[in-house]
This record gives C-alpha cells, structure tokens and sequence, in this order.
C-alpha cells in the first residue's frame, strides 16, 4: 500500500529568512532579480547530473526550502566553471551563490552522508592551507578517500605510483615559512566572522 | 625584463612540467621571473567553499607580499605572474571584491593589519599567455624560435577559468591568446569549440564518472577534430585529459590517445630546448616526433 506524501509546502514551512541572509554574501545580492529563464541551466555542463538545476536552486532558495536546496547534490557538483554567471541576463553571480550555499551546508554540517567526498575534500583542503599556509596535492587526495571511501584509495593507488614515477607526486608536505603571520590573519577574519554572528543572532531575536 | 612570478602549489606537484618548461621559455626569451618570497596557497575553489572571507584574506597575503617585494614608489604597479587557472582567478576576484565589497576590503585590510601587513591595489596580476603576447610580443618569441612546430595539430585547451568570469585579456568566448601564439610558431590549431568548457576540477578524484564524462566529451571532440595534441595552460586541465585517458577509452569503449602538454612545452620545443627541461619525461602519454623539423623562417604569420 502506498504512502500519501503531501508534496506541496506551506508558506509557514518555509524559512523567509533563507533568501535575505544568502543575497547578503557578497556577490549574491542580485539573486532576487532572477527571471527564471534557465540559461543558467542550459549552459551548465553538469545539469544533467544535478537533482535540482540551477535554475531552481535560485528559485527555491529565494522561496525559503532551506533544508531541500542544502540537502541537494546540485551545490557539490558545481565546479566553478562560471559558464552561468557570465551568461546570466540579470547578472546574477550564480556561482557566488554555490559558494554561499555550500558554506551554509558546511556550517550547519548538513550533508548528504558523512563520507560524501566533495565536502571532505574541501574541509581537508580548508585545515591543511589554515595549518601549514600551503596544499600538498598527495596528502590531501590520501587524507581525502581515508575519509571518504578506502575502496577508492585502493583503486587510485595505481594513478598514484605512476605519478609518482615521473616525480608528480610527493610525500613531504610544503609549507611557508612565516606561519605565525597565516595565523594572526586567519584569526582576524574568525573574530570578524564571530562579531557578525553574534549580531545576526541578536538582531533576528524573534525568529525561532 | 623581470617579473615577480607566483607558482602555486600544484606547479611544485602534478604540474611541475608547468613550472619547468615556463622557468625554460622565459629564460630562453632572457626574462627573468622572480618568484614571490614566502608565498602561499590561493586557496583555490576549497577555501571559497568553506569561508570566503578567509578565501580573500588567504590570497591578499599573496598581494600584499606582492606589492612589498615589486618595490618601486607608490603610483608604480607591480605585474604578478600567475600560470594556474584557479590561482589568476582567486587573485583577480580578490582584487575585484575588494574595490566592490566594503564588507570584504574592511575584512582583507583588518586581517592584513593583523599579520603586520598591507595592500594599496597596485598588483595587476597576469596570465603568461597576456604577457608573452602583450609585453613579450609574438615577433620576439618567433625570433628566438630555432625550429618550426610545422603541421602540428593543436587543439588549444584554455579551460574555464583563466577567461571566466573576468577576461582581462582574451575574449571570453573565442579566446584566441594560445592559438596565436603557437601558430605563429609554426603549429596549427584546430577549429575546436569546447576550448573554455570546464574539465570538471577536482570532480574526476572526487565523483569519477561524472569527471570522467567531461574530459571523455573534451578528448573525443579533440579528436574528431583532427588534433595531434592538446595544448593547456592549467595544471588540473592537464592532469584530468592526460591521466585519466586509459581509464576513459575503458569506461567509454573509445580509443584516445592524445599527448596533453602545457603549452610551455610546445613552445620550448620550437625555440630548441631540451625535452629534460621541459619535463617531457613526466608526460604519461608521450609526444611523437615533430611533423617535419624544418628551419626557421619557413613559417609566418604573426
């Protein structure tokens, strides 16, 4: 027998909020501009892997389906290419927008599942250049599939060696010199980044 | 000539061929490149996806440094090298959301004061394509060439974010920087419309089949078209069509194999240096001997 979902959504369901506080990153100020015309969709090359296209990412990020368009796959998949924001009529910065999307789901820790690779990658990649002020390519692909998916380590391990013969690859990680100084600015932007938030959260006192 | 020059890390990596064969073309064209001191990761599309603020203030350090290091009074600028896709765009959207963004310069100019540095805006950061076709100038790197790449078919790869969103100095449709260059050194480029679709970045380690898709639409249509080899200017591109070819002709029953080099290499080929320091050795698809090694002068068109 099967279940009746309800598949519309209420007003009250929605988070009114959500399009306010993702137009405030910079570069996503235009998003209520959109006309839904779908160039943003037409010229991606990675729409037809994606469960919402882009298109209706921004619509339904300016509606308030919070949780559906953190939870969807279409924020992970884009690759920056900036193909929809230079075609975009309304110049809206739609890769802007992916970025302030994948931030939110980063920070509310809301994933697809724990090992999902895309988000691994990129936390990995965030505390190795905040840690030694540079990327080691080799670590951070190793760090990235122990964390996500070992079968994959395994499988890649080959690609690996023979990167590794033709010196493409290497162990020992770089790093700057002045690693005091990558901290205090780093530090600087996490006290900004508190002060903001403290704010917001005061301000929108109301909200529950 | 001198320019200070910003390698990022993968050209100390998978790229090294890169940082090889441009440090041998700009020696060969007697241009000095000074590399940025203490230098450190754009942050590339990671940082972005995690803190942006962090993204800028991660790359204004590489500015600031930049600006310190070039010298020079105050109206002077500074030109920065930037060979990586991913890098020249971090940096020039740095730049770009400084000047647009109050929120973003306070945040930059705060966490710079903190790490006892500054940043005026005088960095112009350059792609080396702009500057071997705009300073350099095509007659002078066709005067150093000692022999024509003569009939080879390059099918020019700029990739996407080297053009996009900001084109400082291709079109961002057509870019034609690379096929200028290496025609005017004798090769021919092929007429190949995918050259700025995105290869997919870090997609073929993270979800391969989608990776894999891309760059088997970029190889196969390479192909069709007639191209020897493929000419890039992105440590990623490069690696994404050259690694991964054996394990697309499997998954796609196709059967590519195209050399991937950057287009550094072809360049030095043409003005006669070694394939040692080129980095030809760490190609996993080798390139085959030259169409035909004629003497210079052969060739024209500029």
């Amino acid at each position: 027998m099967h279940t009746i979902e309800r598949r519309i959504k209420y007003e009250a369901e929605l988070d009114s909020s959500f399009a306010d506080e993702i137009a405030s990153a910079p570069g996503c100020e235009t998003i209520l501009a959109c006309i839904q015309c779908g160039t943003c969709s037409a010229t991606c090359p990675l729409s037809i892997y994606m469960d919402y296209t882009p298109r209706r990412v921004v619509a339904m990020t300016r509606a308030g389906f919070k949780q559906e368009v953190l939870n969807c796959f279409t924020i992970w998949l884009c690759a920056s290419c900036y193909s929809c924001t230079v075609e975009c009529p309304k110049q809206i910065k739609i890769t802007d927008v992916m970025y302030a999307l994948k931030q939110r789901a980063i920070k509310d820790r809301v994933y697809r599942n724990r090992r999902f690779p895309i988000p691994v990658l990129a936390r990995e990649f965030f505390k190795s250049v905040a840690k030694r002020g540079r990327n080691s390519e080799s670590r951070l692909v190793v760090r990235m599939y122990l964390k996500s998916d070992i079968f994959q380590f395994v499988k890649q391990s080959i690609l690996g060696m023979r990167l590794w013969s033709r010196g493409r690859m290497k162990l020992r990680s770089e790093s700057i010199k002045n690693r005091k100084q990558l901290r205090a600015l780093l530090r600087s932007v996490d006290q900004r980044n508190k002060a903001k938030a403290q704010k917001t959260e005061t301000g929108s006192g109301v909200r529950v | 000539m001198k320019y200070l020059y910003y390698p990022g890390c993968s050209l100390r990596c998978t790229g090294k061929a890169y940082e090889e064969s441009l440090q041998a073309v700009f020696d060969a064209l007697g241009v000095t490149l000074e590399e940025l001191q203490d230098w450190n990761c754009c942050g590339a599309t990671a940082y972005m996806a995690v803190d942006e603020m962090k993204a800028f203030a991660l790359a204004a350090r590489n500015l600031a440094i930049a600006e310190q290091q070039g010298g020079g009074a105050s109206p002077r600028m500074v030109s920065l090298m930037v060979p990586c896709n991913a890098c020249f765009l971090v940096l020039t959207k740095t730049q770009r959301y400084i000047v647009q963004y109050p929120e973003v310069d306070q945040t930059v100019t705060a966490a710079l004061k903190a790490a006892n540095l500054s940043y005026d805006g005088r960095v112009i950061i350059r792609h080396p394509l702009d500057i071997l076709i705009n300073d350099i100038r095509l007659e002078t790197v066709v005067e150093h060439a000692k022999q024509s790449l003569n009939g080879l078919r390059v099918a020019c790869y700029y990739g996407c974010q080297m053009i996009r969103p900001y084109a400082t100095f291709d079109d961002q449709y057509n870019p034609m920087s690379m096929d200028r260059l290496l025609r005017a050194l004798g090769a021919e480029p092929v007429d190949w419309p995918l050259k700025t679709r995105c290869c997919g970045g870090s997609l073929t380690g993270t979800i391969q089949e989608v990776g894999l898709r891309l760059n088997h639409i970029l190889l196969r249509e390479a192909k069709k078209r007639g191209a020897d080899v493929i000419a890039t200017a992105c440590p990623l591109c490069q690696f994404n069509l050259e690694c991964f070819q054996s394990r697309i002709n499997r998954q796609f029953d196709e059967k590519v194999n195209l050399p991937v080099l950057y287009f550094t290499q072809l360049m030095g080929l043409a003005l006669g240096l070694s394939k040692k320091s080129l980095g030809l050795q760490r190609l996993f698809v080798p390139l085959g001997p030259l169409p035909a090694s004629q003497e210079r002068g052969d060739h024209v068109g500029v």
